[in-house]
């Protein structure tokens, strides 16, 4: 025994200095809630660049088989590329915003709904989250796609509603499930101590959850909350199964442009990637970053 | 200290309270007088705690009467915030709310329940941090308070409210053997001001020293209740002589 070197635990940077059995923590120490961002904050900022290298190397390995080659492929991406970024990744960060928004305000309607005393609205918000928090989203955007009008009439105005509002309703259905279970858990996290105290000195119920307790854990809610952005992000390209303009839409719009060449595929495909690396990965850096400081307090 | 002729404050007759089909309180009794200190001993999960939890309707009870300032607990149209404003209350674990100072927590209900002015609160804050003993401190934040600090700005924050009775409930159960002294100081400082106080407490010299009436709860009832000098020499009871035996 006394030769065994002592192990680490996960989360203490310090060694033991025992060799009796220790006891192992209980929770597991690495954040379990964040599989996404986690994944996706652990690799090294150059993955970005090497997402890029095909498109980078691919020129210089020219096929000399038939008459386009990856040059021309090349070429062809770098002239496409302000329209992509512009029209077409910038569209997926606008339905990502509006989604988001949408789905947070409505999210913490239906939280709050779930821990509330009344005993429908709480059966009704459960039954909601659940709903939405377990369907695919491909399917709710199908079903809000086909269920809803292409326009509305409110008070004899026409109110179109273009595919990329169907979209943004769409996706911000699972949105609003889960930051629905983030509030449920935030407010559930602080001590029922806090009530009590709160109680005690005759505050309402609504004072307590609005001044006390959601003030509390509004910073525990980030770094989830900012998870989910970042998975709602790498979702918009579902909308291209839609039709909205998006940028798979585009890009593929694009190569049919260029005759179709199946040289364009990885050059155009690489650059949507990079692109949503290069978005994604520093929110989900600072997400987790945030999830460190925050945990460690209280 | 005690008022003979003092009026009943809290009264308490044959309460029962059950979680589940464990039952806590089985039939207690107690009257407390305006200006009285009480204090109720006893072995861990003799209901002492859910006793005082219920005189400020924290805990609901199944049978008997409470009445508090002479407002009825069992009243099925009780006002609760009504009652809360009448009685203060102190936790064994602080339970100050972290994200605030001390002075924002002892404010915080004032001006938001009893919708005083900010000024005057605040005014009266500083003046509560005096009598704790904790001037200089009321921009802190709870977490970087020492225990009993946090204990005093609890107190002060129950005190804000006016209340016609304390309710302490084993308040320095969490303590070092050193913070406990200036936290029992401060309670000593309001019993003598004539403050109702009803103590949950392990502090045994403290109970001899500043109570007027001591009550011995074991297994949901009271077993044995008298003036300090009796109970602790010359208790009756033979629970009551086994439990002093092992601590005093």
């Amino acid at each position: 025994m006394a030769s065994k070197r002592p192990s680490t635990i996960p989360g203490i940077n310090r060694h033991g200095n025992t060799d009796l059995p220790v006891l192992k923590p209980f929770a597991p120490s690495q954040p379990i809630a964040f599989h996404t961002s986690a994944w996706l904050a652990n690799m090294p900022a150059w993955t970005g660049f090497v997402l890029l290298l095909p498109l980078m190397l691919w020129p210089f390995a020219s096929h000399a088989a038939g008459s386009f080659t990856m040059t021309d492929a090349f070429s062809a991406l770098i002239r496409w590329m302000p329209f992509l970024l512009k029209s077409g990744f910038l569209f997926n960060v606008i339905i990502s915003l509006f989604a988001m928004l949408i789905g947070t305000f409505l999210g913490i309607i239906l939280g709050l709904g779930q821990i509330s005393k009344n005993r429908f609205i709480k059966r009704i918000s459960w039954f909601f989250t659940q709903l939405f928090r377990n369907s695919p989203w491909l399917v709710l955007l199908f079903i809000v796609l086909l269920a809803f009008p292409f326009e509305v009439t409110i008070f004899g105005v026409i109110i179109p509603i273009p595919d990329w509002m169907k979209a943004v309703i769409g996706l911000s259905l699972p949105i609003m499930a889960n930051i629905s279970e983030i509030v449920r858990g935030a407010v559930l996290s602080v001590p029922t101590a806090q009530w009590e105290a709160a109680e005690s000195l005759a505050f309402s119920r609504q004072q307590i959850l609005w001044r006390i307790i959601l003030p509390q854990c509004f910073k525990r809610m980030i770094p989830p909350w900012m998870n989910w952005y970042a998975i709602l992000t790498m979702a918009t390209p579902l909308c291209s199964l839609l039709g909205v303009e998006e940028i798979i839409t585009l890009s593929r719009q694009a190569m049919e442009a260029e005759n179709n060449h199946p040289e364009l595929l990885v050059p155009f495909y690489s650059f949507a990637l990079g692109l949503f690396f290069f978005y994604c990965y520093p929110i989900a850096r600072v997400t987790m970053y945030l999830e460190r400081r925050y945990s460690v307090k209280i | 200290m005690l008022k003979k002729n003092a009026e009943t404050i809290v009264s308490i007759k044959d309460v029962h309270k059950s979680f589940g089909q464990l039952e806590v309180l089985k039939g207690v009794s107690l009257d407390v007088k305006k200006g009285e200190v009480i204090c109720v001993i006893g072995p861990s999960g003799s209901g002492k705690s859910t006793l005082i939890r219920c005189i400020n309707g924290l805990n609901d009870i199944q049978g008997g009467q409470i009445n508090v300032c002479g407002i009825d607990l069992t009243d099925p149209k009780l006002d609760k915030l009504e009652l809360r404003k009448r009685v203060g209350m102190v936790f064994q674990q602080y339970n100050l709310f972290p994200h605030k100072t001390a002075l924002e927590n002892i404010i915080m209900a004032p001006t938001l329940v009893l919708k005083q002015d900010k000024a005057a609160s605040e005014k009266r804050a500083f003046e509560l941090m005096q009598k704790v003993r904790l001037e200089g401190k009321e921009h802190a934040y709870p977490g970087e308070l020492s225990g009993g600090q946090q204990q005093r700005v609890a107190i002060a924050r129950s005190l804000a409210m006016n209340p016609d009775v304390m309710l302490f409930d084993e308040v320095t159960a969490a303590l070092d053997p050193e913070t406990v002294k200036e936290v029992l100081v401060t309670i000593k400082d309001l019993a003598q001001e004539g403050m109702t106080c009803i103590l949950v407490t392990h502090e045994m010299g403290f109970a001899r020293e500043v109570a007027d009436h001591i009550y011995f709860t074991d297994n949901g009832v009271i077993v044995e209740h008298g003036s300090p000098k009796t109970f602790f020499n010359k208790a009756k009871d033979p629970r009551t002589k086994e439990f002093l035996s092992q601590i005093l």
